[in-house]
């Protein structure tokens, strides 16, 4: 495997990974909850 | 092959297993929906329990402090840095189903140069209808619509609009254009899967875009073998997505299928954790003449 690859797949599962704690502790979770749990009448063709 | 439509069933059925919305015509309210599901599946559908990455990124546009989901992004960044497109392959419920259609016997349509270059379609719906829109809305009312799921998505059309439609005297009299210009665009992805192969995944699809940005990097991917391979081009005549394995087994192109790993007469090609080809000797045999195993 190239060397190069390994340290680009590391930092982007740990970038990956900071993201998400870092989403989830700033709160992003009931957000993006608040849209997910009813029914999105833009995706369902309504408008 | 039987083993990935077992993990495509499976994952389908494992995104949508709030089987009683079926019913009810209501979609699930609890904290599963926290998760963003690897693959496209709406999260409207009323068997969804999680959401939908797209869905969640576009709608988060404006929503949240940071202005860009750091939970969505690092969701997609860490999925396709470690599986590329695997995911289109093995776990999307809309995949599945576009290869199920595909199943249906009719003249195949293979034309390299015309796909080659609609793939970049789905390059166009991630930046204009996933990124840009919805910023532009953002900026302009300050709610982000999600545009694609909006004005494109025939999965969220399929698995969310058709049922829930079907269920509600109040969502059927609220039907308008936009209601058919989306059944507009499923009808053409279902008729089009008949005859392309996974149409939508090749040419509209920006979760696969998104996902093949990762494929030449990504930990688990495709393996080949420089040195195995007798460039008999088995595999490329095998991938129904017009890709030469032999030249780049890790396209973005890719969704890791199979299929010309079961081709390769020499097993140049296997899954595994993604190589990068080494230079220098390509055969130990002239094309065409079947490679002895190296013992």
């Amino acid at each position: 495997m190239s060397r190069a690859r390994r340290p680009l797949q590391a930092a982007l599962l740990i970038g990956g990974a900071a993201l998400i704690a870092a989403g989830i502790l700033t709160g992003e979770l009931p957000v993006l909850l608040r849209k997910a749990v009813f029914i999105c009448l833009e995706c369902i063709g309504i408008g | 092959m039987v083993r990935r439509r077992i993990v495509q069933a499976l994952t389908a059925l494992a995104y949508n297993l709030n089987l009683k919305g079926f019913i009810q015509g209501s979609i699930y309210q609890g904290p599963v929906k926290n998760a963003c599901v690897p693959g496209l599946n709406c999260y409207s559908c009323p068997g969804a329990l999680g959401s939908c990455p797209l869905g969640s990124l576009q709608s988060a546009f404006g929503a949240v402090a940071s202005k860009v989901s750091l939970y969505v992004v690092g969701t997609l960044v860490f999925l396709g840095a470690l599986l590329g497109r695997f995911i289109c392959g093995w776990a999307c419920p809309f995949g599945f189903i576009q290869e199920l259609l595909h199943k249906i016997p009719s003249r195949k349509l293979r034309h390299k140069k015309a796909f080659g270059v609609l793939k970049y379609g789905k390059y166009a719906m991630l930046g204009v209808f996933v990124l840009l829109l919805p910023i532009v809305y953002a900026v302009q009312t300050g709610i982000a619509a999600p545009a694609f799921c909006k004005y494109i998505c025939p999965a969220g059309t399929l698995e969310a609009g058709v049922p829930l439609v079907a269920l509600s005297p109040a969502l059927q009299s609220s039907v308008g254009w936009l209601f058919s210009w989306k059944m507009l665009i499923l009808v053409g992805v279902v008729a089009a899967s008949v005859f392309v192969w996974r149409p939508f995944c090749r040419f509209l699809c920006p979760l696969g875009a998104i996902y093949g940005f990762f494929n030449r990097i990504s930990v688990f991917g495709m393996r080949f073998e420089p040195a195995a391979c007798t460039q008999c081009r088995a595999c490329a005549r095998a991938c129904r997505a017009d890709i030469d394995p032999s030249k780049t087994h890790n396209s973005a192109e890719c969704v890791r299928c199979g299929d010309c790993v079961r081709a390769c007469p020499n097993s140049a090609l296997k899954f595994g954790a993604a190589q990068k080809i080494k230079p220098g000797r390509r055969g130990n045999v002239s094309p065409g003449r079947t490679a002895l195993r190296r013992p």
